[in-house]
Parts: C-alpha cells; structure tokens; sequence
C-alpha cells in the first residue's frame, strides 16, 4: 500500500472572512480526516519524532490510538507527558521540531502531528474532561512565581506529585503570554481558561495581583514555602532606538498585543480599554510576535499592513503557517528594509518611517548572513502606526529585587537544565531563564523542573 | 476582591477611598502607586498610594475624575469591592536628610505629595509645603500637610485662597529669602516643568513624580515610557519619580493625549446610558 504524500489540510476560514473577525483561522480536523491522516504514519520502531519534541509525547503511541478511533485513549497518551496540548497543538513551530523528523519527510510532507495533537486536545475538552484522581498529599509547600506555560506546567506536575502549589501572578488573568500576547484569532482565550481551569482542578491556587518583588519578595516566599519556582518570562520590550521612537502612534509589541487581547480593545468601548491604529500600519521584526501585530492591525480595519525585516524570507523567525497565514491575509512585506527614524508631524503624532534598504553580506556567528546597509538607499513611507516587535528580554523585577541570584549577560536567571539557580530551594525556568524561546520549551522546562523540586523536597 | 471600606467626597471632583488590601498595605511607602480595575471589562488605572495603614490592611487612595474609570470609582460606595488592587508599584520616593525641602502640589498630585510630606518632616527636614489650585474648593488635604510642615502656603489661580497666582510665584519668594536644598514637585505636567524650570536656574535638586498613561505597570508594555536625560525609561519601574530638570515634559503631554478621542467617545457613551 503506498502513503499518501501530503498532508491533509486542515479546513479553515477563507483569508477574505477572517480579516473582519477575531475568531480562530483554522477549524481543525474532523474525526473522519484525523483517522486518515493518522493512517499515514508509518509507525517508525526508532520513533524519530519523540527525538524532535521537547516534552517527549509518545508520538506514535497516540496517533496509532486516533487510526484505531480510540481517542480516549490517545487524550491520555498525550497527557501523560504534556498538560496542556490544546495550546501545544496550536502554537508549536511543529516544522522544526517532531515533523521535521519524520521518516515521511523523505518522500513527501511529514503526518500532521501537530494538527492531531490539537484535534485530540479540542475532542477531550469539548467532551469535558475527566476529573483527575487526586494523589496523597506529601505536606510540602510550593510556590510558583507567574502563570505562563512554564509556572502553569511547573505547578499541575508538582500537584499531581501531592505537593500544594500556590501560583503568584501580577497581572489579573493566567497565561502570561497565552493571554496577553498571543491573538484570539490564534489561541482563543476561552481554550488558555480552560486549560489553565484543568491545572486548577489538580489542587493548584492562583493569587492575581501579586507583583512577586514588590506586592511580596522572593525571600518571604521562601520562608513560607519549602521551595519556589520563577517563572516569570521574557516580557521586557526590545526597542529600535532610533529617533522617534516616542511619537504618539509608536507602541511596543507588548503594549498593543496586552490592550487588544487581555484588555479586549477590539471590542471598546464595550470593554474600556482603547487602541488606536489608522489606516497604515508597519509592524518591524518577522517573529511570531511581528505576524500576530500584522494580522491583528487588519482586524481592526488598517487599510494596509506592512512587515518591515531586515533580512529575507529565508531567515524570518516565525512559525512557518504564520508567515503563511500573514501573506494570504494582505500583509505587505517590505525585506531588506532597515528604520532609521520616525518622522512625526508639529504636533508630535507620526507620520513617517524612513529606512535603509539592506542587502546581505558575510555570514555571521548565527551562520546567518549578515544585512548591510546599501549607502544613499534611504526611501520613506507614509503611516499612522508602528508595532515595534523585535524581541523581548527577561523580566528585571525579580533579578532586581534579589540580588543573591546570579543573572546571565542578557537578564536571564542563571539555572542549570534542572532549573536549579545560584540559591538553593530557588528554581527557574522557561523564558526568564533562556530569554524568549517558545511555548513548549517553557513548558518542558516547568516539567523537568517540577522532577528537581519533587527531588528536592523528598532530601530536605 | 478588595472592599472599599471608607469614602469621603473631598470636592464635587475629588473623592477619597480607603481599599482593604492588606498585602499592598504591608509594603507600601511614600511615592509608590497601585493599579487597579473596577470590574472584568474594566481598564487598569494607576493612583498613588497617598496613605497607607498596615495594620488595619488599608490603603488610602485619592483621585480626580476625569474619565469614565475615575467617573465610575467615584459612584460606588462602601461595601461594594474592586476586581483587582495590584500593588504597591514603583520605587520608593528618595526621602532622606536633605536639611530645607520644599513641596509643591497642584490640583490633586497634592494627594501623593502627602505621604512624601510626612516622611520628609520624620526624616528631620526642615519642610516648607506650597499647595495650589484652580480654586480654593478644589484644595486637598490641607490641614493634614500643614501638620507636618514648618512653613505652610496656598495659592489659587482666582484667588480665592492665598495668594492669587501660580505656586511657582511663591516657590520663587522661598527661593529668594532661604537657602532652599532639595525641590519635590507633584502636579499637572506643567507645573512641574515650570518649577523645574525655575530651580534649575539656581541649581536646586528636583524631584518630580510623573504619571503617564499604563496598563500592566510591570515594566511589560512600555506604554508608560518617559524620555529621561534622552534616555528612555519606564515610569512604573523605573520611576514615577525622576530628576525633574532631565524630563522630557513636552513628549510626556503628547503621549497622555494619545486616547484622548477614544476616551472622550468612552464617556459619552457611559453618560448616555
Ligand atoms: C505575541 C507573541 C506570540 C508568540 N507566539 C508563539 C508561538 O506561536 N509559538 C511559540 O511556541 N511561542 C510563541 N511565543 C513565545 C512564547 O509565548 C513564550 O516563549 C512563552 O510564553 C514563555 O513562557 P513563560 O512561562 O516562560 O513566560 P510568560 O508566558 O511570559 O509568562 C510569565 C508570567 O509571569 C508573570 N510575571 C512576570 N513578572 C512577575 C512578577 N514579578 N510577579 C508575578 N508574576 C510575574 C507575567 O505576568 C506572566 O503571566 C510568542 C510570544 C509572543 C509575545
Ligand atoms: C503613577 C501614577 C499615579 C497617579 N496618581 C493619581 C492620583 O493619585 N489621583 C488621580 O486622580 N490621578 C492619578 N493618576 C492619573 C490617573 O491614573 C488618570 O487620571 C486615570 O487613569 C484616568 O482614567 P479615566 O478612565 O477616568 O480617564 P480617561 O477617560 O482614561 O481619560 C480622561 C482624560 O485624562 C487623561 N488621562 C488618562 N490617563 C492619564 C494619566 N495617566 N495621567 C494624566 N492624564 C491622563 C486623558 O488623556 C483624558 O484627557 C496617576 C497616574 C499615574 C501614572
Ligand atoms: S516519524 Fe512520522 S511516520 Fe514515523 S512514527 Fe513518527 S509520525 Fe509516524
Ligand atoms: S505600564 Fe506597561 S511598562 Fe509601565
């Protein structure tokens, strides 16, 4: 019998509808098309695809579970090693991690691991998960600093070890990111809700408006509790630093995402936070972060959207489907292109960006080539908002208030891979640790971390 | 949720509220702000801390209504509770020994310069307080700052109290008849720029406490930027109090208008209904 050489698309909203709404694009698979596309798999003896997956998912294990229609069964394949794949299953760069593995890569497209990751995630939660059974309690106490994938993946593995998990949050919804930054068109809100409603059924509580720092300090935290885990992100603004940069009309990535997605400006004034964007919008960077300001602009009705990157396509850091998602959707992109500065009018209100156009050159250390500048290139466009969103830093709070932990050259908490960190009884992971990665890197971080506190814990 | 557990009506404008919160109690100091949201569609809106009582868990909050969120704070009433009360945010204000200090506050930034007042005078400084605004009615906390301050002094803009005119006169009058050391400045943006201004000719220490529109008030968003020195910083971590002869007053008032015709449409809408 021959494998079919493709995957099976995943129905979506037509590009043309889903620039008028903020729902999800894609609808995910039917039962009908996860069965054949789980059919593909060749069931690989070596599993080359559990190599590429940061937490380890028993990938053959569960789609052999969908090909059978037990998805029961391939729901708890999954959870064993992965708490939360309804978010994994939509915003993991799969094409570099389990699918770029794949032994079907060698004659065609890789089985669809990621979009039947998601199929079962969305199976299980809209037929109502199982409570799960609740383990002895050991009477150690933890606390876990921030709720983003990490301090969420951290707090559900220790609870399900029997430890009592309490998660600090400074803001006044879970997530982190997943709330803040990533759009509803791409992770609705209400699937973040209930996942995050699934760890808190595993015994874990969370305390909003809990400023760790500041509202309390690490060190009373670890009075209180047998150990501490910070996971606290990379939430820090990276900015141009050209001139203009403070122009009415100029917002960082994070201030525009947070005001549209957690404070839900795209439905002001039923909700009281504003945003404003005009006709013209030019987003600078070609990350995630850069695609999500492109497409949520012509959401809420920018005439044009334009991504300005320095470098080519060939080296844009973004998931491969959002690249794509961005380009059927309208969004200009102008490669090669360098800000130099933002012209505003005389009452301060920007108008213009000016840039260099760039050309590429040697390789650098990243083995990427390097753009340089082409002299004399300089050109303008006219436009009413610009989305800086070319990277994000640790989070200095903490670093700042704690000074006995040891801080990396970029920010960063030092910790080795088990999250240990300079202070005993104090770990790290995720972001705040690495500087900005991906989701499920922090979570596989809270998972291995979750293993050295319970470690941790039994010694003390 | 944080109960309101007392409320005061200061001016027809002006209201005062004590918030149960007693974390943010616990560490509070002079300077420092809270955000807070009224309910689940809410903003985040920062208000300083202008008093705070660790004991009973309360903090004191004073604020000005300006927009729909200071509007609707104002309608609610003892017993009922805000959604979130995070805090407290920022640093410190820099209270120390500085020997003659003068405070300013105009219209309702004299509600945070109280808290700086007190500490100043605990701190031994000999404090000479200067209080203004448009009205005499519209004039906060009086008699509790001039408890704490050895020379005390008002003025509004129609004369109804003290002297007619802008306290930068009467900072002007202290200068010229003592040896002034350190300035703190709370007020509109342009008080505060007019008094840094004027000290900066006598080459006077200057803090001012700026408050440009936030939202996380985590150093998240960078919505709260302020241009220092030509430096950007972030003012609900790296400030709100800053060297006031560094600031950049004029890029401060072009970012808080920034939603200045969305906000008018938000409170039109809240009125008409
Ligand atoms: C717009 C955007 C799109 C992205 N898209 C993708 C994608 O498609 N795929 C992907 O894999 N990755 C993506 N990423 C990256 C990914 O979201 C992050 O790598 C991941 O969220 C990091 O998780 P974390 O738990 O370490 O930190 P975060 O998700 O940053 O969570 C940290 C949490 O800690 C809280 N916190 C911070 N300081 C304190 C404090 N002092 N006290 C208490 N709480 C505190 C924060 O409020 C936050 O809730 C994207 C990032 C952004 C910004
Ligand atoms: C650190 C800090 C401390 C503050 N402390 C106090 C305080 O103790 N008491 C008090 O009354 N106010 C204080 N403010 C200002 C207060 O936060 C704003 O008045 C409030 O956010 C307005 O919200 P609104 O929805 O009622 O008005 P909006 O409808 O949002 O705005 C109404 C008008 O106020 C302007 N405005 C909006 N936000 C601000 C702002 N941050 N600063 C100045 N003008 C603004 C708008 O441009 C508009 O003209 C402080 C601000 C900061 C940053
Ligand atoms: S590598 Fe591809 S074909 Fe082989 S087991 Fe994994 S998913 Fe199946
Ligand atoms: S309010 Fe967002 S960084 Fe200061």
């Amino acid at each position: 019998m021959s494998v079919r050489k493709t995957k099976h698309e995943m129905p979506e909203q037509p590009p043309q509808e889903r620039i008028k709404n903020f729902k999800e694009v894609p609808y995910g698979y039917t039962k009908e098309i996860a069965i054949e596309e789980a059919k593909r798999c060749l069931q690989c003896k070596n599993k080359p695809c559990m190599k590429g997956c940061p937490v380890e998912i028993d990938i053959p294990g569960f789609i052999t579970c969908i090909a059978q229609g037990d998805f029961d069964k391939a729901a708890e394949v999954i959870k064993a090693k992965n708490n939360l794949p309804a978010i994994s299953g939509r915003v993991c760069p799969y094409e570099s991690q389990c699918e770029e593995e794949c032994t079907l890569k060698k004659i065609g497209e890789p089985v669809g691991i990621g979009r039947l990751e998601r199929f079962i995630a969305d199976y299980e939660r809209e037929k109502g998960k199982k409570p799960p059974k609740k383990p002895k309690s050991t009477g150690k106490i933890v606390a876990v600093v921030g709720s983003g994938p990490a301090g969420l993946t951290c707090a559900g593995d220790l609870a399900r070890m029997g430890h009592a998990v309490t998660v600090f949050e400074a803001l006044h919804d879970p997530g982190g990111v997943l709330m803040y930054g990533i759009p509803e068109f791409r992770l609705p809100k209400a699937i973040v809700k209930s996942e995050v409603e699934y760890v808190k059924s595993l015994g874990v509580a969370i305390n909003y408006d809990v400023v760790v720092g500041k509202t309390i300090d690490v060190k009373e935290l670890m009075e209180e509790y047998d150990a501490v885990f910070i996971g606290t992100g990379a939430g820090l603004p990276n900015w141009l630093n050209i001139p203009g940069e403070n122009l009415d009309g100029v917002y960082s990535a994070n201030e525009f995402l947070t005001r549209v997605n957690m404070m839900k400006a795209y439905k002001f004034p039923e909700y009281d936070t504003p945003v404003k964007i005009g006709r013209i919008v030019a987003t600078f960077g070609a990350g995630n972060v850069a695609m999500d300001c492109a497409r949520t602009s012509l959401r809420l009705g920018a005439e044009k959207s334009y991504i300005l990157y320095r470098r080519t396509e060939a080296e844009m850091p973004a998931r491969a489907e959002e690249i794509e998602h961005a380009k059927q959707e309208g969004v200009i992109f102008k490669l090669l292109t360098n800000p130099i500065r933002f012209i505003g009018d005389e009452k301060g209100i920007l108008k213009e960006v000016e840039y260099l156009k760039m050309q590429l050159g040697e390789p650098d250390d990243s083995g990427r080539r390097r753009p340089v500048p082409i002299p004399g290139s300089e050109e303008k466009i006219p436009i009413d908002t610009a989305l800086v969103a070319i990277g994000q830093s640790p989070n200095p709070l903490i670093p700042q208030t704690m000074k006995e932990l040891k801080i990396g050259k970029h920010g960063n908490i030092i910790a080795d891979d088990d999250g240990r960190t300079s202070v005993p009884g104090i770990f790290a992971g995720g972001d705040i640790a690495t500087g900005a990665a991906t989701v499920i890197l922090a979570m596989g971080a809270g998972k291995r971390v979750a293993r050295a506190i319970d470690t941790y814990l039994k010694n003390k | 949720m944080y109960e309101i557990i007392e409320k005061k009506v200061l001016s027809d404008t002006v209201k005062l509220m004590k918030i149960k919160a007693p974390l943010v109690a616990k560490k509070a100091q002079p300077g420092q702000f809270i955000i807070l949201r009224i309910d689940e569609r809410g903003e985040r809106i920062p208000l300083t801390i202008a008093d705070s009582d660790p004991k009973k868990g309360t903090i004191t909050i004073i604020f000005l209504e300006v927009g729909k969120t200071t509007k609707q704070l104002g309608t609610l009433n003892v017993g009922d509770s805000l959604e979130n009360f995070a805090g407290p945010l920022g640093m410190p204000s820099e209270v120390k020994k500085y020997g003659t200090v003068v405070c300013v506050g105009g219209g309702v930034g004299i509600a945070p310069l109280y808290p700086i007042v007190k500490a100043l005078k605990e701190s031994g400084n000999n404090v000479i307080s200067i209080l203004g605004a448009k009205t005499k009615d519209l004039l906060l906390l009086e008699k509790e700052i001039e408890a704490y301050s050895d020379e005390f002094y008002i003025a509004t803009d129609d004369g109804s109290k003290g002297h007619k005119g802008f306290v930068s006169d009467v900072l002007q009058k202290v200068i010229d008849t003592q040896n002034v050391n350190m300035v703190m400045a709370i007020g509109p943006i342009i008080m505060m720029k007019v008094v840094s201004n004027l000290t900066k000719k006598y080459d006077i220490k200057t803090l001012v406490s700026l408050n440009p529109i936030m939202v996380d008030g985590t150093g998240m968003c960078g919505g709260c930027r302020v241009s220092i020195d030509g430096k950007t910083k972030f003012a609900c971590v790296d400030g709100p109090e800053f060297d006031g002869h560094k600031v950049d007053y004029d890029n401060l008032m072009l970012r808080n208008r920034r939603f200045i015709h969305a906000e008018g449409e938000a409170c039109k809408l809240a009125g008409a209904q």
